[in-house]
């Protein structure tokens, strides 16, 4: 709790939009290549704990899958991340989440800022249906008043690249971003997160309303996209967690049972739970 | 499995019973398009009836011209016209942000038992006489003005249309997708700015249908300027004196004794339910466009 007041100066850009390049933000501690680091975090919805003392570090320019069956909490668990689960009526969070050793629960932090830095992809493609392709992208600045139309335009075409996207849509950047299919719709969400440079990008089972095809890409997309940026995944599918993810963090009932390298999990789990899971025993 | 079935199918009794659910079926179809037909035909009705009693008197004088002192033949409704447009113009600028802006918290903050409590009397305002609704703005802007105005019954009118807005409007924002909200949210937009940048756009076809309904509702009432605006003979554009207005004026034209009078009631009436009509029409239409974008 001690430095629960620093503030989140970092923001990714100012109000002229004159913007501040991911090399800015913080380094991480030399000692250490944790980006996130959870403690003691019990989340509730009212009265019911729905995620119980969880401790988790979550690597630097890594993919982190959290699987479990439904009603687990992961969702609930990675919503905590970027402050987005106070925002459903009731929810509540205790512990503590660091994100380059600031408490992004301490006094004074602004969830926006946190929002800013921590980026979210849903399970259904979220596309806001009143704007362009363009505008969609564009959205984590326009609604937040930036005007500096270039910057804006190189974080467009920059992030539609980042998302395997661009090459389809580059001639139709004024339709409206609803007219895409599914898969593109949520590589359209994919961008519109990338561009305003989150530092952290958590994405809450984003394959489960996609067809293989679809899936598979943005599969890709996440082996690609860890370079830049720590990736959280919270997924149904085994599979693909271990195919995409470096650690896997396995949840049963609110509780993290196992977290460790994804081939170790998968191959050699310590706990009965995980290995009951894997094989298809339960859930 | 599929024999059986088969063979309950064609078994006597289910034929029967086949029989019977058909006929039951026409019956209930048949009087659904019965009730349906009821229904729009008192709709035709009245535009059928208002435009054979209004049409033929309709013509470029009426509809710029001012009244001519009772008796005399000839003369329009101009200054009744320009003064609707005045009055509820006036009455949608107070009506439009106060509707919006409680209907934004209504929405915003659902928990709040006063939100709750502003829908719930939101529904009941709808319900109160607009003759009480004219009374109450007699009391609370001529009385303290000390004279009829056409600002009164813009207030008169406002009141009448504020619960509309606010429950189409709440309606409308209800109807926006949670995801939208979370995904504007997510991307660090404060709440505010997403209330502004998504919710309002993506109701924004709603928004305006509430908005127009109101416009509607109150361009057609008469009893709340009987004390309010009052009614001029005069051309008047000024809203601190008395107004004439379109309803206001058929009230006082069929109620008179002169057969002309009716003549040119049943006109103004047709005038203002075609102004009703277009604009609806138009909305749609506009929408409907701004739907292919």
């Amino acid at each position: 709790m001690n430095n629960g007041g620093v503030q989140m100066s970092d923001e990714s850009y100012n109000r002229e939009g004159t913007e501040k390049t991911t090399d800015s933000h913080p380094q991480t501690s030399p000692d250490s290549d944790t980006r996130l680091e959870v403690e003691h975090l019990n989340v509730y919805y009212g009265d019911f704990r729905a995620v119980k003392d969880v401790n988790l570090s979550i690597k630097n320019n890594r993919v982190t899958a959290i699987i479990g069956p439904s009603g687990c909490g992961k969702s609930t668990f990675i919503r905590c991340l970027n402050r987005m689960h106070e925002v459903t009526p009731g929810g509540r969070v205790q512990g503590k989440v660091m994100l380059d050793g600031q408490d992004l629960y301490g006094p004074g932090v602004d969830p926006v800022d946190v929002r800013r830095r921590v980026g979210m992809v849903f399970q259904k493609p979220n596309v806001f249906p009143s704007m362009s392709i363009y505008d969609n992208v564009a959205s984590g600045y326009k609604l937040n008043g930036v005007r500096n139309r270039q910057m804006i335009a190189e974080k467009v075409e920059r992030s539609l690249k980042n998302a395997a996207l661009w090459e389809e849509i580059k001639d139709d950047l004024q339709k409206p971003g609803t007219s895409l299919s599914g898969g593109q719709q949520q590589r359209l969400c994919i961008a519109r997160a990338l561009a305003v440079d989150p530092e952290v990008l958590l994405m809450d089972e984003p394959c489960s309303a996609l067809d293989p095809i679809a899936t598979a890409k943005i599969e890709e997309l996440i082996h690609e996209l860890k370079e830049t940026v720590t990736i959280v995944i919270v997924t149904h599918n085994m599979q693909q967690a271990a195919r995409v993810s470096d650690y896997t963090a396995f949840f049963y009932v609110g509780e993290l049972i196992e977290f460790g390298e994804t081939q170790q999990l998968f191959t050699a789990p310590e706990k009965r739970q995980t290995e009951d899971y894997i094989t298809g025993r339960f859930g | 499995m599929k024999a059986t079935s088969m063979q309950r199918m064609t078994s006597q009794t289910d034929l029967h019973r086949f029989r019977v659910r058909k006929l039951v079926e026409l019956l209930a179809v048949t009087g659904m398009v019965l009730c349906a037909a009821v229904s729009i035909f008192f709709l035709l009705a009245i535009l059928g009836y208002v435009v054979y009693r209004g049409a033929s008197s309709i013509d470029w004088e009426f509809l710029t011209a001012l009244p001519l002192p009772p008796g005399e033949v000839g003369g329009g409704i101009a200054n009744a016209l320009i003064g609707s447009v005045l009055v509820v113009g006036c009455a949608t600028l107070l009506a439009m942000p106060i509707g919006l802006g409680a209907a934004v918290f209504v929405n915003e903050f659902p928990s709040a038992r006063l939100g709750r409590a502003v829908r719930f009397m939101a529904e009941v305002l709808t319900g109160v006489p607009s003759i009480v609704v004219g009374l109450f703005a007699y009391a609370l802007v001529v009385q303290p003005m000390g004279s009829f105005s056409g600002l009164s019954g813009s207030v008169a009118y406002a009141i009448i249309m504020v619960p509309i807005v606010l429950i189409t409007s709440h309606e409308a924002f209800r109807l926006v997708p949670p995801s939208l909200r979370e995904a504007s949210l997510a991307l660090g937009v404060p709440k505010w700015r997403t209330i502004i940048g998504i919710v309002l756009p993506v109701s924004s076809k709603a928004l305006i249908t509430g908005g127009v309904l109101a416009i509607s509702r109150a361009l057609g009432e008469a009893a709340p300027m009987l004390f309010t605006a009052f009614g001029n003979p005069f051309w008047n554009l000024n809203l601190g004196k008395p107004i004439a207005t379109v309803p206001m004026l058929i009230y006082t034209y069929a109620t008179g004794p002169y057969e002309d009078w009716h003549r040119k009631a049943w006109a103004a009436s047709f005038v203002l339910m075609m102004v009703v009509l277009i604009t609806s029409v138009m909305t749609r239409a506009f929408l409907r466009g701004k739907a292919h974008e």
